[in-house]
Protein backbone atom coordinates (compact mmCIF):
# COMPACT_ATOMS: atom_id res chain seq x y z
CA UNK A 1 0.00 0.00 0.00
CA UNK A 2 1.26 3.43 -0.90
CA UNK A 3 0.47 5.24 2.29
CA UNK A 4 1.66 4.03 5.65
CA UNK A 5 -0.76 2.61 8.17
CA UNK A 6 -2.04 5.00 10.79
CA UNK A 7 -0.73 4.27 14.29
CA UNK A 8 -2.89 2.43 16.79
CA UNK A 9 -4.86 4.48 19.25
CA UNK A 10 -3.47 5.13 22.70
CA UNK A 11 -4.53 2.22 24.94
CA UNK A 12 -6.16 4.44 27.59
CA UNK A 13 -8.14 6.35 24.96
CA UNK A 14 -9.15 3.10 23.24
CA UNK A 15 -10.05 1.62 26.62
CA UNK A 16 -12.22 4.62 27.49
CA UNK A 17 -14.08 4.37 24.18
CA UNK A 18 -14.47 0.60 24.62
CA UNK A 19 -15.78 1.24 28.14
CA UNK A 20 -18.36 3.70 26.82
CA UNK A 21 -19.43 1.21 24.13
CA UNK A 22 -19.75 -1.48 26.80
CA UNK A 23 -21.72 0.84 29.06
CA UNK A 24 -24.08 1.79 26.21
CA UNK A 25 -24.60 -1.89 25.42
CA UNK A 26 -25.67 -2.51 29.03
CA UNK A 27 -27.60 0.75 29.27
CA UNK A 28 -29.63 0.27 26.11
CA UNK A 29 -30.03 -3.49 25.88
CA UNK A 30 -29.32 -4.78 29.37
CA UNK A 31 -26.57 -7.08 28.19
CA UNK A 32 -22.87 -6.77 27.50
CA UNK A 33 -20.61 -7.72 24.62
CA UNK A 34 -19.50 -11.12 23.40
CA UNK A 35 -17.86 -12.92 20.55
CA UNK A 36 -17.67 -16.67 21.08
CA UNK A 37 -21.46 -16.99 21.27
CA UNK A 38 -21.83 -15.74 17.71
CA UNK A 39 -19.17 -18.16 16.44
CA UNK A 40 -20.81 -20.95 18.38
CA UNK A 41 -24.18 -20.36 16.74
CA UNK A 42 -22.67 -20.06 13.27
CA UNK A 43 -21.03 -23.43 13.83
CA UNK A 44 -24.20 -25.04 15.14
CA UNK A 45 -26.03 -23.65 12.10
CA UNK A 46 -23.57 -25.47 9.82
CA UNK A 47 -23.80 -28.66 11.89
CA UNK A 48 -27.57 -28.49 11.70
CA UNK A 49 -27.43 -28.45 7.89
CA UNK A 50 -25.03 -31.39 7.73
CA UNK A 51 -26.56 -33.57 10.39
CA UNK A 52 -29.81 -32.36 12.03
CA UNK A 53 -30.37 -35.77 13.70
CA UNK A 54 -27.13 -35.39 15.56
CA UNK A 55 -28.15 -31.96 16.93
CA UNK A 56 -31.39 -33.42 18.22
CA UNK A 57 -29.48 -35.99 20.28
CA UNK A 58 -26.99 -33.73 22.05
CA UNK A 59 -28.65 -31.74 24.84
CA UNK A 60 -26.10 -28.93 24.66
CA UNK A 61 -26.78 -28.36 20.95
CA UNK A 62 -30.48 -29.04 21.27
CA UNK A 63 -31.01 -25.79 23.15
CA UNK A 64 -29.73 -23.75 20.22
CA UNK A 65 -30.92 -25.67 17.19
CA UNK A 66 -33.27 -28.47 18.25
CA UNK A 67 -36.23 -29.14 15.95
CA UNK A 68 -37.15 -26.02 14.02
CA UNK A 69 -35.17 -23.58 16.19
CA UNK A 70 -32.88 -21.44 14.06
CA UNK A 71 -29.55 -20.98 15.86
CA UNK A 72 -28.95 -17.72 13.99
CA UNK A 73 -32.14 -16.14 15.30
CA UNK A 74 -30.36 -14.56 18.26
CA UNK A 75 -29.04 -11.11 19.06
CA UNK A 76 -25.48 -12.35 19.65
CA UNK A 77 -25.21 -13.36 15.98
CA UNK A 78 -25.89 -9.76 14.93
CA UNK A 79 -23.44 -8.44 17.48
CA UNK A 80 -20.74 -10.71 16.04
CA UNK A 81 -21.61 -9.70 12.46
CA UNK A 82 -21.28 -6.07 13.59
CA UNK A 83 -17.89 -6.80 15.16
CA UNK A 84 -16.60 -8.16 11.86
CA UNK A 85 -17.99 -5.22 9.89
CA UNK A 86 -16.77 -2.61 12.37
CA UNK A 87 -13.31 -4.17 12.53
CA UNK A 88 -13.05 -4.18 8.75
CA UNK A 89 -14.18 -0.56 8.32
CA UNK A 90 -11.81 0.57 11.05
CA UNK A 91 -8.99 -1.37 9.39
CA UNK A 92 -9.76 0.29 6.04
CA UNK A 93 -9.78 3.72 7.63
CA UNK A 94 -6.49 3.04 9.41
CA UNK A 95 -4.98 1.54 6.21
CA UNK A 96 -4.22 -1.60 8.17
CA UNK A 97 -6.06 -4.11 5.99
CA UNK A 98 -3.22 -6.19 4.68
CA UNK A 99 -2.81 -9.90 4.03
CA UNK A 100 0.01 -10.95 6.32
CA UNK A 101 1.00 -13.30 9.11
CA UNK A 102 2.10 -11.78 12.38
CA UNK A 103 4.65 -13.91 14.20
CA UNK A 104 7.85 -13.89 16.16
CA UNK A 105 11.07 -13.82 14.11
CA UNK A 106 12.15 -17.31 15.19
CA UNK A 107 9.40 -19.35 13.53
CA UNK A 108 8.05 -19.85 10.03
CA UNK A 109 4.55 -19.12 8.73
CA UNK A 110 3.56 -22.78 8.83
CA UNK A 111 4.46 -23.13 12.52
CA UNK A 112 2.62 -19.93 13.32
CA UNK A 113 -0.53 -21.16 11.57
CA UNK A 114 -0.46 -24.51 13.34
CA UNK A 115 0.01 -22.82 16.70
CA UNK A 116 -2.78 -20.34 15.91
CA UNK A 117 -5.10 -23.24 15.14
CA UNK A 118 -4.16 -25.10 18.34
CA UNK A 119 -4.45 -21.94 20.43
CA UNK A 120 -7.81 -21.19 18.85
CA UNK A 121 -8.97 -24.70 19.65
CA UNK A 122 -8.01 -24.29 23.30
CA UNK A 123 -9.68 -20.88 23.37
CA UNK A 124 -12.89 -22.19 21.85
CA UNK A 125 -13.02 -25.16 24.20
CA UNK A 126 -12.18 -23.08 27.27
CA UNK A 127 -14.66 -20.38 26.32
CA UNK A 128 -17.54 -22.84 26.23
CA UNK A 129 -16.45 -24.43 29.49
CA UNK A 130 -16.21 -21.02 31.19
CA UNK A 131 -19.50 -19.94 29.56
CA UNK A 132 -17.89 -16.95 27.97
CA UNK A 133 -14.83 -15.53 26.37
CA UNK A 134 -12.66 -12.56 27.16
CA UNK A 135 -15.38 -10.17 25.97
CA UNK A 136 -18.43 -11.87 27.41
CA UNK A 137 -17.04 -12.95 30.76
CA UNK A 138 -14.01 -10.83 31.61
CA UNK A 139 -15.04 -7.53 30.06
CA UNK A 140 -18.83 -7.57 30.46
CA UNK A 141 -19.02 -9.64 33.63
CA UNK A 142 -16.12 -7.70 35.14
CA UNK A 143 -17.88 -4.38 34.61
CA UNK A 144 -21.05 -5.56 36.37
CA UNK A 145 -18.92 -7.04 39.20
CA UNK A 146 -19.80 -10.72 38.79
CA UNK A 147 -17.70 -12.87 41.15
CA UNK A 148 -17.30 -15.66 38.60
CA UNK A 149 -16.15 -13.24 35.92
CA UNK A 150 -13.40 -11.82 38.11
CA UNK A 151 -12.19 -15.31 39.07
CA UNK A 152 -12.23 -16.20 35.37
CA UNK A 153 -10.23 -13.09 34.44
CA UNK A 154 -7.45 -13.90 36.89
CA UNK A 155 -7.42 -17.49 35.63
CA UNK A 156 -6.90 -16.34 32.02
CA UNK A 157 -3.97 -14.12 32.94
CA UNK A 158 -2.55 -16.84 35.20
CA UNK A 159 -2.76 -19.45 32.45
CA UNK A 160 -1.10 -17.19 29.91
CA UNK A 161 1.68 -15.98 32.17
CA UNK A 162 2.37 -19.50 33.44
CA UNK A 163 3.09 -20.70 29.93
CA UNK A 164 4.60 -17.52 28.48
CA UNK A 165 8.15 -18.45 29.47
CA UNK A 166 8.07 -21.74 27.57
CA UNK A 167 6.81 -20.06 24.43
CA UNK A 168 9.22 -17.13 24.46
CA UNK A 169 10.98 -18.43 21.34
CA UNK A 170 7.69 -18.30 19.46
CA UNK A 171 7.04 -14.63 20.11
CA UNK A 172 10.45 -13.02 20.58
CA UNK B 1 -39.91 4.25 36.58
CA UNK B 2 -36.42 3.54 35.34
CA UNK B 3 -36.43 3.60 31.56
CA UNK B 4 -33.21 1.74 30.87
CA UNK B 5 -32.47 -0.91 29.71
CA UNK B 6 -35.00 -0.39 26.93
CA UNK B 7 -37.55 -3.06 26.04
CA UNK B 8 -35.98 -3.26 22.59
CA UNK B 9 -38.12 -5.97 21.03
CA UNK B 10 -41.27 -4.20 22.17
CA UNK B 11 -40.10 -0.84 20.81
CA UNK B 12 -38.47 -1.83 17.56
CA UNK B 13 -39.60 -5.37 16.86
CA UNK B 14 -37.27 -8.31 16.44
CA UNK B 15 -35.53 -6.94 13.34
CA UNK B 16 -35.12 -3.48 14.80
CA UNK B 17 -33.55 -4.84 17.97
CA UNK B 18 -31.13 -6.92 15.90
CA UNK B 19 -30.12 -3.75 14.07
CA UNK B 20 -29.23 -2.11 17.39
CA UNK B 21 -27.03 -5.11 18.26
CA UNK B 22 -25.39 -4.82 14.85
CA UNK B 23 -24.50 -1.18 15.55
CA UNK B 24 -23.13 -2.02 19.01
CA UNK B 25 -21.09 -4.82 17.45
CA UNK B 26 -19.66 -2.41 14.88
CA UNK B 27 -18.56 0.00 17.57
CA UNK B 28 -17.02 -2.93 19.45
CA UNK B 29 -15.14 -4.24 16.41
CA UNK B 30 -13.90 -0.81 15.39
CA UNK B 31 -12.59 -0.09 18.89
CA UNK B 32 -10.76 -3.42 19.12
CA UNK B 33 -9.18 -2.80 15.73
CA UNK B 34 -8.00 0.76 16.44
CA UNK B 35 -6.53 -0.41 19.75
CA UNK B 36 -4.30 -2.78 17.79
CA UNK B 37 -6.03 -5.98 18.84
CA UNK B 38 -6.02 -7.34 15.29
CA UNK B 39 -2.29 -7.87 15.63
CA UNK B 40 -1.26 -11.04 17.48
CA UNK B 41 2.26 -9.80 18.18
CA UNK B 42 0.90 -6.81 20.04
CA UNK B 43 -1.45 -9.06 22.02
CA UNK B 44 1.23 -11.59 22.94
CA UNK B 45 3.70 -8.89 23.96
CA UNK B 46 1.46 -8.41 27.00
CA UNK B 47 2.79 -11.63 28.46
CA UNK B 48 6.43 -10.64 28.08
CA UNK B 49 5.88 -7.31 29.87
CA UNK B 50 6.96 -5.38 26.79
CA UNK B 51 3.69 -3.82 25.79
CA UNK B 52 0.84 -3.92 28.28
CA UNK B 53 -1.79 -2.64 25.83
CA UNK B 54 -4.13 -5.59 26.41
CA UNK B 55 -4.19 -5.03 30.13
CA UNK B 56 -4.55 -1.26 29.82
CA UNK B 57 -7.36 -1.31 27.27
CA UNK B 58 -9.26 -4.04 29.08
CA UNK B 59 -9.06 -2.52 32.53
CA UNK B 60 -9.75 1.00 31.33
CA UNK B 61 -12.86 -0.33 29.58
CA UNK B 62 -13.95 -2.26 32.67
CA UNK B 63 -13.57 0.66 35.09
CA UNK B 64 -15.21 3.18 32.74
CA UNK B 65 -18.19 0.91 32.07
CA UNK B 66 -18.45 -0.15 35.73
CA UNK B 67 -18.45 3.43 37.03
CA UNK B 68 -21.06 4.57 34.49
CA UNK B 69 -23.28 1.53 35.17
CA UNK B 70 -23.38 1.99 38.93
CA UNK B 71 -23.58 5.77 38.69
CA UNK B 72 -26.64 5.59 36.44
CA UNK B 73 -28.11 2.90 38.67
CA UNK B 74 -27.60 5.08 41.76
CA UNK B 75 -29.61 7.86 40.12
CA UNK B 76 -32.40 5.53 39.04
CA UNK B 77 -31.66 5.78 35.30
CA UNK B 78 -30.62 2.18 34.82
CA UNK B 79 -32.29 -0.82 36.44
CA UNK B 80 -29.41 -3.01 37.63
CA UNK B 81 -31.82 -5.89 38.30
CA UNK B 82 -32.54 -6.03 34.57
CA UNK B 83 -28.86 -5.99 33.64
CA UNK B 84 -27.43 -9.36 32.70
CA UNK B 85 -24.82 -10.42 35.24
CA UNK B 86 -23.06 -13.64 34.12
CA UNK B 87 -24.00 -16.27 36.70
CA UNK B 88 -21.10 -17.69 38.66
CA UNK B 89 -20.07 -21.29 38.03
CA UNK B 90 -16.83 -20.92 39.92
CA UNK B 91 -14.73 -23.97 39.01
CA UNK B 92 -15.79 -24.46 35.39
CA UNK B 93 -15.03 -20.72 35.00
CA UNK B 94 -11.57 -21.01 36.52
CA UNK B 95 -10.59 -24.16 34.61
CA UNK B 96 -12.00 -22.71 31.39
CA UNK B 97 -10.08 -19.49 32.09
CA UNK B 98 -6.80 -21.36 32.55
CA UNK B 99 -7.31 -23.26 29.29
CA UNK B 100 -8.08 -19.97 27.56
CA UNK B 101 -4.97 -18.36 29.01
CA UNK B 102 -2.90 -21.15 27.52
CA UNK B 103 -4.76 -20.76 24.23
CA UNK B 104 -4.06 -17.05 24.32
CA UNK B 105 -0.30 -17.40 24.57
CA UNK B 106 -0.15 -20.30 22.10
CA UNK B 107 -2.47 -18.78 19.53
CA UNK B 108 -1.97 -15.08 20.10
CA UNK B 109 -5.62 -14.02 20.08
CA UNK B 110 -8.85 -14.29 21.98
CA UNK B 111 -12.12 -14.96 20.11
CA UNK B 112 -13.15 -11.28 19.78
CA UNK B 113 -9.75 -10.04 18.67
CA UNK B 114 -9.27 -12.90 16.20
CA UNK B 115 -12.42 -11.75 14.42
CA UNK B 116 -11.04 -8.26 13.78
CA UNK B 117 -7.67 -9.81 12.91
CA UNK B 118 -9.27 -12.11 10.34
CA UNK B 119 -11.26 -9.36 8.60
CA UNK B 120 -8.18 -7.17 8.35
CA UNK B 121 -6.31 -9.87 6.45
CA UNK B 122 -4.22 -11.53 9.16
CA UNK B 123 -3.79 -15.14 8.07
CA UNK B 124 -2.79 -16.29 11.55
CA UNK B 125 -6.13 -14.89 12.80
CA UNK B 126 -8.02 -16.86 10.17
CA UNK B 127 -6.35 -20.06 11.41
CA UNK B 128 -7.15 -19.04 14.96
CA UNK B 129 -10.86 -18.53 14.14
CA UNK B 130 -10.92 -21.97 12.50
CA UNK B 131 -9.33 -23.35 15.66
CA UNK B 132 -11.97 -21.66 17.83
CA UNK B 133 -14.72 -23.22 15.75
CA UNK B 134 -13.05 -26.61 16.08
CA UNK B 135 -12.72 -26.16 19.86
CA UNK B 136 -16.36 -25.21 20.18
CA UNK B 137 -17.31 -28.22 18.07
CA UNK B 138 -15.22 -30.48 20.28
CA UNK B 139 -16.83 -29.04 23.39
CA UNK B 140 -20.33 -29.69 22.09
CA UNK B 141 -19.38 -33.30 21.44
CA UNK B 142 -17.67 -33.94 24.77
CA UNK B 143 -19.57 -31.85 27.33
CA UNK B 144 -21.97 -34.68 28.17
CA UNK B 145 -19.06 -36.75 29.52
CA UNK B 146 -18.37 -34.20 32.26
CA UNK B 147 -21.80 -32.59 32.62
CA UNK B 148 -21.60 -32.81 36.42
CA UNK B 149 -18.47 -30.67 36.53
CA UNK B 150 -19.87 -28.27 33.93
CA UNK B 151 -22.89 -27.58 36.14
CA UNK B 152 -20.95 -27.56 39.43
CA UNK B 153 -20.25 -24.75 41.93
CA UNK B 154 -23.22 -22.75 40.68
CA UNK B 155 -23.75 -19.60 42.73
CA UNK B 156 -26.27 -17.78 40.56
CA UNK B 157 -26.13 -14.04 40.16
CA UNK B 158 -23.37 -13.37 42.64
CA UNK B 159 -21.55 -10.03 42.78
CA UNK B 160 -18.38 -8.83 44.48
CA UNK B 161 -20.27 -6.46 46.84
CA UNK B 162 -22.37 -9.45 47.97
CA UNK B 163 -19.20 -11.50 48.45
CA UNK B 164 -17.54 -8.84 50.60
CA UNK B 165 -20.75 -7.64 52.22
CA UNK B 166 -20.18 -3.98 51.37
CA UNK B 167 -21.94 -1.31 49.29
CA UNK B 168 -21.58 -1.29 45.54
CA UNK B 169 -19.98 2.15 45.76
CA UNK B 170 -17.21 0.78 47.98
CA UNK B 171 -16.34 -1.95 45.47
CA UNK B 172 -16.48 0.55 42.59
CA UNK B 173 -13.97 2.78 44.38
CA UNK B 174 -11.85 -0.22 45.36
CA UNK B 175 -11.66 -1.49 41.78
CA UNK B 176 -10.85 2.03 40.56
CA UNK B 177 -8.02 2.35 43.08
CA UNK B 178 -6.64 -1.07 42.17
CA UNK B 179 -6.79 -0.39 38.41
CA UNK B 180 -5.14 3.03 38.69
CA UNK B 181 -2.37 1.58 40.81
CA UNK B 182 -1.84 -1.18 38.23
CA UNK B 183 -1.74 1.38 35.39
CA UNK B 184 0.96 3.26 37.24
CA UNK B 185 2.86 0.00 37.67
CA UNK B 186 2.31 -0.94 34.02
CA UNK B 187 3.91 2.32 32.86
CA UNK B 188 6.96 1.65 35.07
CA UNK B 189 7.31 -1.91 33.78
CA UNK B 190 6.97 -0.88 30.14
CA UNK B 191 9.55 1.84 30.58
CA UNK B 192 11.96 -0.63 32.18
CA UNK B 193 11.49 -3.60 29.82
CA UNK B 194 9.83 -2.38 26.64
CA UNK B 195 11.91 0.75 26.24
CA UNK B 196 10.79 2.91 23.35
CA UNK B 197 8.12 0.58 22.06
CA UNK B 198 5.75 1.66 24.80
CA UNK B 199 3.30 4.41 24.04
CA UNK B 200 3.21 7.38 26.35
CA UNK B 201 0.14 7.98 28.47
CA UNK B 202 -1.97 10.81 27.05
CA UNK B 203 -1.84 14.20 28.70
CA UNK B 204 -5.42 13.80 29.87
CA UNK B 205 -4.67 10.57 31.74
CA UNK B 206 -4.35 12.12 35.19
CA UNK B 207 -7.37 14.46 34.96
CA UNK B 208 -9.32 11.62 33.35
CA UNK B 209 -8.49 9.27 36.23
CA UNK B 210 -9.39 11.99 38.75
CA UNK B 211 -12.74 12.52 37.01
CA UNK B 212 -13.48 8.79 37.12
CA UNK B 213 -12.65 8.63 40.82
CA UNK B 214 -14.91 11.65 41.42
CA UNK B 215 -17.75 9.80 39.68
CA UNK B 216 -16.97 6.79 41.87
CA UNK B 217 -17.25 8.93 44.99
CA UNK B 218 -20.60 10.32 43.80
CA UNK B 219 -21.76 6.72 43.20
CA UNK B 220 -20.77 5.77 46.75
CA UNK B 221 -22.41 8.83 48.33
CA UNK B 222 -25.63 8.48 46.33
CA UNK B 223 -25.85 4.76 47.15
CA UNK B 224 -27.71 2.14 45.16
CA UNK B 225 -31.51 2.39 45.39
CA UNK B 226 -33.06 0.27 48.16
CA UNK B 227 -36.25 -1.66 47.67
CA UNK B 228 -38.21 1.27 49.18
CA UNK B 229 -36.53 3.73 46.78
CA UNK B 230 -37.32 1.46 43.88
CA UNK B 231 -40.99 1.29 44.94
CA UNK B 232 -41.17 5.10 45.18
CA UNK B 233 -39.99 5.33 41.58
CA UNK B 234 -42.85 3.17 40.30
CA UNK B 235 -45.53 3.93 42.91
CA UNK B 236 -47.54 6.40 40.79
CA UNK B 237 -48.26 3.97 37.97
CA UNK B 238 -48.38 0.77 40.02
CA UNK B 239 -50.75 1.88 42.79
CA UNK B 240 -53.35 2.62 40.10
CA UNK B 241 -53.28 -1.08 39.19
CA UNK B 242 -53.84 -1.98 42.83
CA UNK B 243 -56.80 0.40 43.13
CA UNK B 244 -58.36 -0.80 39.88
CA UNK B 245 -57.87 -4.34 41.16
CA UNK B 246 -56.14 -5.21 37.92
CA UNK B 247 -53.59 -7.49 39.58
CA UNK B 248 -55.78 -9.34 42.06
CA UNK B 249 -56.70 -12.65 40.44
CA UNK B 250 -59.58 -14.85 41.54
CA UNK B 251 -58.90 -18.34 42.93
CA UNK B 252 -60.42 -19.82 39.77
CA UNK B 253 -57.90 -18.02 37.61
CA UNK B 254 -55.02 -19.22 39.80
CA UNK B 255 -56.32 -22.79 39.61
CA UNK B 256 -56.50 -22.41 35.84
CA UNK B 257 -52.86 -21.28 35.77
CA UNK B 258 -51.78 -24.21 37.95
CA UNK B 259 -53.40 -26.64 35.54
CA UNK B 260 -52.18 -24.80 32.41
CA UNK B 261 -49.32 -26.82 30.94
CA UNK B 262 -47.94 -23.83 29.04
CA UNK B 263 -47.62 -21.63 32.12
CA UNK B 264 -45.45 -22.01 35.18
CA UNK B 265 -47.39 -20.79 38.18
CA UNK B 266 -45.11 -19.99 41.13
CA UNK B 267 -47.12 -19.43 44.31
CA UNK B 268 -45.50 -17.40 47.05
CA UNK B 269 -47.07 -17.69 50.47
CA UNK B 270 -45.99 -14.84 52.75
CA UNK B 271 -48.00 -15.79 55.86
CA UNK B 272 -46.51 -16.77 59.21
CA UNK B 273 -45.01 -20.22 59.23
CA UNK B 274 -47.61 -21.55 61.70
CA UNK B 275 -50.44 -20.59 59.35
CA UNK B 276 -48.58 -22.14 56.44
CA UNK B 277 -48.14 -25.37 58.39
CA UNK B 278 -51.84 -25.54 59.22
CA UNK B 279 -52.88 -25.17 55.60
CA UNK B 280 -51.36 -24.08 52.33
CA UNK B 281 -52.12 -24.51 48.65
CA UNK B 282 -50.27 -27.45 47.14
CA UNK B 283 -46.87 -26.33 45.74
CA UNK B 284 -47.04 -22.88 47.35
CA UNK B 285 -43.63 -21.76 48.68
CA UNK B 286 -43.32 -20.24 52.12
CA UNK B 287 -41.33 -17.01 51.86
CA UNK B 288 -41.07 -14.75 54.92
CA UNK B 289 -41.46 -11.02 54.15
CA UNK B 290 -37.89 -10.23 55.22
CA UNK B 291 -36.50 -12.71 52.70
CA UNK B 292 -38.53 -11.46 49.74
CA UNK B 293 -35.85 -9.25 48.21
CA UNK B 294 -33.24 -12.00 48.05
CA UNK B 295 -35.86 -14.48 46.85
CA UNK B 296 -36.80 -12.04 44.07
CA UNK B 297 -33.24 -12.26 42.80
CA UNK B 298 -33.62 -16.02 42.31
CA UNK B 299 -37.10 -15.67 40.89
CA UNK B 300 -35.72 -13.36 38.18
CA UNK B 301 -34.01 -16.44 36.72
CA UNK B 302 -37.30 -18.27 36.13
CA UNK B 303 -38.26 -18.79 32.47
CA UNK B 304 -40.36 -16.10 30.74
CA UNK B 305 -43.61 -18.11 30.88
CA UNK B 306 -43.70 -17.88 34.68
CA UNK B 307 -46.52 -16.16 36.58
CA UNK B 308 -45.89 -15.30 40.23
CA UNK B 309 -48.85 -15.21 42.61
CA UNK B 310 -48.41 -13.90 46.15
CA UNK B 311 -50.86 -14.70 48.90
CA UNK B 312 -51.54 -14.04 52.56
CA UNK B 313 -54.60 -14.88 54.70
CA UNK B 314 -56.55 -11.96 53.26
CA UNK B 315 -54.78 -9.39 51.11
CA UNK B 316 -52.95 -6.84 53.27
CA UNK B 317 -49.60 -8.60 53.61
CA UNK B 318 -49.76 -10.04 50.09
CA UNK B 319 -50.20 -6.49 48.76
CA UNK B 320 -47.06 -5.38 50.62
CA UNK B 321 -45.21 -8.39 49.21
CA UNK B 322 -46.46 -7.55 45.73
CA UNK B 323 -44.99 -4.05 46.08
CA UNK B 324 -41.63 -5.47 47.12
CA UNK B 325 -41.50 -7.86 44.17
CA UNK B 326 -42.69 -5.22 41.68
CA UNK B 327 -40.04 -2.84 42.99
CA UNK B 328 -37.42 -5.52 42.28
CA UNK B 329 -38.63 -5.51 38.62
CA UNK B 330 -39.95 -9.07 38.75
CA UNK B 331 -42.30 -9.52 35.76
CA UNK B 332 -45.82 -11.04 35.90
CA UNK B 333 -46.59 -10.73 39.62
CA UNK B 334 -50.19 -11.05 40.84
CA UNK B 335 -52.05 -11.22 44.15
CA UNK B 336 -54.49 -13.98 45.08
CA UNK B 337 -57.78 -12.13 45.55
CA UNK B 338 -59.11 -12.57 49.06
CA UNK B 339 -56.02 -14.60 49.92
CA UNK B 340 -55.92 -18.13 51.26
CA UNK B 341 -59.20 -17.52 53.11
CA UNK B 342 -60.97 -16.88 49.82
CA UNK B 343 -59.32 -19.97 48.32
CA UNK B 344 -60.65 -22.17 51.13
CA UNK B 345 -64.06 -20.51 50.79
CA UNK B 346 -64.04 -21.38 47.07
CA UNK B 347 -62.73 -24.93 47.23
CA UNK B 348 -63.56 -26.13 50.78
CA UNK B 349 -66.45 -28.45 51.63
CA UNK B 350 -69.66 -26.87 52.88
CA UNK B 351 -69.62 -28.57 56.29
CA UNK B 352 -66.00 -27.60 56.87
CA UNK B 353 -66.72 -23.99 55.93
CA UNK B 354 -69.73 -23.86 58.25
CA UNK B 355 -68.16 -25.59 61.28
CA UNK B 356 -64.71 -24.02 61.21
CA UNK B 357 -65.55 -20.41 60.43
CA UNK B 358 -63.88 -17.93 62.80
CA UNK B 359 -66.11 -15.04 63.85
CA UNK B 360 -64.78 -11.58 64.75
CA UNK B 361 -61.25 -12.04 63.55
CA UNK B 362 -58.66 -9.36 62.80
CA UNK B 363 -57.73 -8.49 59.22
CA UNK B 364 -55.34 -10.86 57.43
CA UNK B 365 -55.74 -13.69 59.95
CA UNK B 366 -57.08 -17.19 59.13
CA UNK B 367 -60.86 -17.30 58.62
CA UNK B 368 -61.03 -21.05 59.20
CA UNK B 369 -59.82 -23.13 62.10
CA UNK B 370 -57.54 -26.11 61.48
CA UNK B 371 -56.98 -28.45 64.39
CA UNK B 372 -53.93 -30.18 62.97
CA UNK B 373 -51.02 -28.86 60.94
CA UNK B 374 -51.90 -30.74 57.78
CA UNK B 375 -50.25 -28.35 55.32
CA UNK B 376 -51.28 -29.26 51.81
CA UNK B 377 -52.87 -32.61 52.72
CA UNK B 378 -56.29 -30.95 52.97
CA UNK B 379 -58.62 -31.61 50.01
CA UNK B 380 -58.96 -27.88 49.34
CA UNK B 381 -55.18 -27.59 48.91
CA UNK B 382 -55.16 -29.40 45.60
CA UNK B 383 -58.46 -29.20 43.77
CA UNK B 384 -58.68 -30.78 40.31
CA UNK B 385 -59.23 -28.50 37.36
CA UNK B 386 -62.56 -26.68 37.38
CA UNK B 387 -62.84 -25.65 33.76
CA UNK B 388 -66.44 -24.61 34.13
CA UNK B 389 -65.67 -21.93 36.75
CA UNK B 390 -66.10 -18.41 35.50
CA UNK B 391 -63.73 -15.60 36.34
CA UNK B 392 -62.58 -12.28 34.99
CA UNK B 393 -59.15 -13.02 33.42
CA UNK B 394 -56.45 -10.56 34.46
CA UNK B 395 -53.12 -12.28 33.84
CA UNK B 396 -51.34 -10.89 30.80
CA UNK B 397 -47.84 -12.23 30.20
CA UNK B 398 -45.39 -9.41 29.71
CA UNK B 399 -42.14 -9.88 27.88
CA UNK B 400 -38.90 -9.69 29.78
CA UNK B 401 -37.11 -6.46 29.03
CA UNK B 402 -33.57 -7.72 29.02
CA UNK B 403 -32.06 -10.77 27.33
CA UNK B 404 -31.84 -13.82 29.53
CA UNK B 405 -28.45 -14.89 28.27
CA UNK B 406 -25.07 -13.28 28.09
CA UNK B 407 -22.83 -12.42 25.20
CA UNK B 408 -21.49 -15.90 24.90
CA UNK B 409 -24.72 -17.90 25.22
Amino acid sequence: MAERARPYMNPYVAGTILGIVLFLAFFITGTGLGASGGLNRALVYAQNIISPEHIDQVPYLLKMAGGSTNPLDNWIVYLTAGTLLGGFLSGLYGRRVKVETNKGPGIGNGTRWVLAFIGGGLMGYGARLARGCTSGQALSGGAVLSVGSWAFMFAVFAGAYALAYFLRKVWN
Amino acid sequence: MTIFPLPLTELLGQQGSYFVYLLIGMAFGATLETAGFGNSKKLAAQFYFKDLTVFKVMFTAIIVAMTLIFLSSAFGLLDYNLVWVPPTYLWPGIVGGLIMGVGFIVGGFCPGTSLVGAVTGKIDAVFFVLGVLFGIFLFGETVSSFAVFFESSFMGRFTLPELFGVDYGVVVLGVLAMALFCFWGAEKIEAAIGGESAQKAPRLAVPGAAFLVALGVVTLLAGQPTNADRWNMIEAEQSVLLEQRAVQIEPAELLGLVHDTLIRAVMIDVRDERHYNLFHIHDARLVPMERLVETAEQLMQEPPNTVFVVMSNDEARATEAWKVLKAESLPNVYILEGGVNNWIRTYGEETFLRDRYVMNRADDTPAYRFELAIGSRHPAAEPGSHDEDEFEPKVKLEQKRAPTSGGCG
